[in-house]
């Protein structure tokens, strides 16, 4: 390995996506999360969900920061680091990627403002209405960014003229074959990701405090990992799922990714599923290998004698790394068995009426907390490595698609980047740590839901439900 | 157009035109939202209180997020239509760009920490300034860089790291500095009361003389540059249309130091804009109609005309929306900045 520009750049723009993506993935989902939570305290008047909406859009916002900051870095490296390829893409991806600024991200900045700061100033109705648009905006990003991933890893509706990608049908571009899949599952990963994260910083907060502490202190974090959990219970089933589905698509349009991903050398029928194995790119097979007969070809073909293509059908110049490939699927897909087996263990304690008390089960529920953002690191680590030598799949190889920059020049900014983000990822995860520390605000008067076993507040007038609300006009500001 | 882009014809001669147009707005408005909030930050460490501090970031925590949206909309849309150029600055600009996303991290995550920080609340104020400072600076390098021009083969850079690094291009990043500062300058005049406001006053004046320097240095130096600057500059008849646009910029420069003094709250702050807006015009009229200075034309870096009609197409559609909102928002936290900062100044936080 010759550390040019071009793998220095690879490392970079792997290193700083890698970072960026699990900010998006995190606020995509908590967006969505902050709006059931306001939606509630506005149907049923419940300060318990009050209280949640502000204490998680704290965390919100810190990590919607993060994800700006970083995010802005990606959209000038595509020029600093690869000219050639924005050179040979750009007349196709210049617009998609324009349209995510134009629907998504001033949707969600100008938004963010009114939802993080503006509450007492626009009202309820209106600071539900933000809430919703950076919501909204978050889904829109996703849909365009994944759109022009899709689009590089099966390209479709453009012609090349003159060296460079022109647009043909625009239809055929945005929706390329890979994207509505590739989108659905991203979008439900993000989504897992918060529950599981959600979760497992409630179980925290649940194990800290001792199970008879007052019941004000615990609801918060008793309600928020019980609709997490129901989340993921429900989800993670139709994830898999769509996670299936997805995998079909790559063995149509991407068929070495897949021999890749599977560990295959030879095109057969009957493939076995490699539970494990080492892969051996000199040798051109595997060692150590552990399978079970025909369910490979039956989990990919639906059908037990399904061919499945092999890596030696095409040259080894035109082949991904093999091993980074098959492992990062396995730890993906492992981490996916694991959350189901979580969701189906909370179903059981919620049958049993110990999900809040069952500390083996919160010691787990807490250990999960980062399961969601590994699948989704390692999902895109086999996306992405398993589109090599290609970053336009079949048309334009990574090695033609760096900048004329030098390596050293790459060096010191990556040496750079990686220590600004150590230092401030550090920092970030402590102002979190500090935030769950405290966590959301105790809730003395709870009602309206099954929750709500507490009397009232003595003397409390009839329409209490009201006080406090900090969109009323009537209130003081806070 | 004025003798250029002759052998281009119908929308792709159009198009192209269009598509500087309105980048070279995006770019304006990056310029001046973010050039304010930039210069709060420039500012920030010579304030003299943790309450005004507290008070000068409040008054753009609610929008400093859409304003540095305006920059992706820089970069995405030199992306979107005009990739030949894109391919051709970015790499040529390398150090400078990526010293500016550095710094915009720094002083974009203090926002979030600074507010949720105790011991460590110096630390961001560090960050915040150094950040803003750092940023603006490398966005004066890459300002005066690009007037500078690049070597290119028409496809992609073909200079070296440091092309970019001139007495030129370091002057113009002590411009941009002082400009940005009298903008946030202005806008803490317009934002605060009391003795903040005061202080805005007196940093506002200063930072104005710096500027007004900066401007004619620049203006001098710029039209030497090149011979065809020169040209278009000093040649009859276009000195007669082109003499009026120093005239305006020094009768601005003198409204503003008098509604300075005046006591006025909110004109200075759009005349400041005014000022930003008169030297933008200038180096537009000095570089039109090339996108990659000194030799590459709108038209020779322009996408195909069915890429820019796509992007067009949703340009029309978002952005008069996105005009709306974005003014709704600032609507939304109009007015000057209460004096006590409580619960580390968020509503919500």
């Amino acid at each position: 390995m010759e550390f040019d520009a071009l793998m220095l750049s690879r490392i970079q723009f792997a290193f700083t996506i890698a970072f960026h993506i699990i900010f998006p993935a995190f606020t995509i989902g908590l967006a969505s999360w902050l709006m059931a939570l306001e939606f509630n305290w506005l149907r049923t008047g419940n300060p318990l969900y009050r209280n949640l909406f502000r204490f998680w859009v704290k965390v919100f916002a810190v990590s919607f920061g993060l994800g700006v900051v970083s995010g802005i870095v990606m959209s000038y490296q595509f020029g600093t680091n690869w000219s050639r390829f924005s050179e040979f893409t750009g007349n196709v991806l210049g617009p998609v990627i324009a349209y995510e600024v134009f629907t998504a991200f001033f949707l969600e900045a100008a938004f963010l403002g009114i939802m993080l700061f503006g509450w007492e100033r626009v009202g309820d109705r209106l600071h539900f209405f933000a809430t919703c648009m950076v919501a909204l905006g978050t889904l829109l990003s996703a849909f365009w960014i994944l759109s022009a991933n899709s689009w590089m890893q099966t390209p479709d509706g453009f012609a090349i003229e003159n060296g460079k990608a022109v647009p043909v049908d625009w239809f055929k571009v945005v929706f390329n074959p890979s994207f509505p899949l590739r989108y659905a599952h991203m979008v439900l990963g993000c989504y897992l990701t918060t529950a599981f994260a959600v979760a497992g910083m409630s179980a925290w907060m649940l194990l800290r405090h001792p199970h008879d502490a007052p019941e004000a202190k615990l609801v918060g974090a008793r309600r928020s990992m019980s609709m997490a959990l129901w989340f993921a219970a429900i989800f993670v089933p139709i994830q898999i799922i769509i996670g299936d589905l997805h995998g079909l698509g790559v063995l149509k349009y991407q068929p070495t990714k897949l021999a890749a991903i599977e560990g295959n050398w030879d095109r057969m029928a009957n493939m076995p599923l490699r539970l494990f194995a080492i892969p051996d790119e000199e040798a051109e097979t595997n060692h150590y290998e552990i399978a079970i007969p025909k369910i490979g070809s039956w989990v990919l073909t639906h059908a037990f004698d399904g061919v499945v293509p092999g890596l030696k059908e095409v040259p080894p110049d035109e082949r991904p790394p093999v091993w980074p490939v098959f492992f990062s699927f396995r730890i993906m897909v492992g981490l996916g068995f694991a959350m189901l087996g979580l969701g189906l263990w909370s179903l059981y304690m919620r049958w049993r009426g110990t999900l809040f008390s069952n500390r083996l089960f919160l010691t787990a529920t807490m250990i999960m907390t980062p399961s969601g953002f590994g699948a989704i690191l390692f999902g895109w680590f086999t996306a992405e490595i398993g589109r090599q030598p290609y970053v336009v799949y079949g048309h334009l190889r990574t090695a033609d698609a760096v900048s004329p920059i030098t390596a050293g020049a790459v060096t010191a900014s990556l040496a750079t980047f990686v220590v600004v983000y150590a230092f401030v990822f550090g920092f970030g995860s402590y102002y979190l740590a500090k935030l769950l520390r405290r966590g959301p605000d105790p809730v003395e008067d709870i009602r309206g839901d099954d929750l709500g076993k507490k009397p009232k507040r003595p003397f409390s007038v009839p329409d209490e439900g009201l006080e406090g609300r900090p969109g009323h006009r009537a209130q003081p500001a806070e | 157009m004025f003798g250029f882009g002759t052998e281009y014809e119908g929308l792709a001669f159009w198009l192209p035109l269009i598509w500087a147009a309105l980048i070279a707005v995006a770019i304006a408005m990056y310029v001046i939202v973010d050039g304010f909030d930039l210069g709060v930050g420039i500012l920030f460490r010579a304030a003299g209180h943790e309450n005004w501090r507290d008070r000068m970031m409040f008054s753009v925590a609610p929008i400093w997020d859409g304003n540095e949206t305006w920059l992706i909309l820089g970069g995405g849309g030199l992306f979107a239509v005009f990739h030949v150029a894109y391919a051709i600055l970015m790499p040529a600009l390398y150090v400078p760009i990526i010293l500016m996303l550095i710094a915009l991290i720094f002083r974009g995550v203090a926002f979030e920490f600074r507010f949720k920080s105790e011991r460590s609340k110096f630390l961001w104020d560090y960050a915040f300034h150094f950040g803003s400072l750092i940023a603006t600076f490398a966005q004066g390098i890459v300002l005066g860089a690009f007037i500078q021009g690049f070597s290119n083969d028409g496809r992609q850079f073909t200079g070296g790291t440091w092309d970019f690094l001139t007495p030129f291009s370091l002057l113009t990043g002590v411009s941009l500095i002082f400009g940005y500062g009298l903008l946030g300058a202005t806008w803490c005049v317009m934002k605060t009361t009391g003795e903040l406001e005061i202080w805005a006053r007196r940093m506002a004046v200063r930072f104005l003389i710096g500027t007004i320097i900066a401007m004619a240095i620049v203006s001098i130096w710029v039209p030497f540059l090149e011979r065809h600057i020169e040209a278009r500059w000093f040649s009859w008849p276009n000195i007669a249309f082109l003499a009026p646009i120093p005239l305006v910029t020094a009768y601005t420069a003198y409204r503003l130091f008098r509604d300075l003094e005046e006591g006025r709250h909110v004109r200075p702050f759009f005349l400041a804009i005014g000022l930003f807006l008169l030297g933008y015009l200038g180096l537009g009229i000095s570089l039109f109609p090339y996108n990659v200075p000194p030799a590459l034309t709108v038209w020779q870096t322009a996408n195909t005309v069915d890429s820019q009609l796509f992007a067009l197409v949703g340009f029309g559609i978002a952005m008069p929306m996105t005009f709306a909102y974005t003014a709704y928002a600032y609507y939304v936290f109009r007015g000057k900045v209460a004096e006590e900062i409580r619960g580390g100044g968020y509503g919500l936080h």
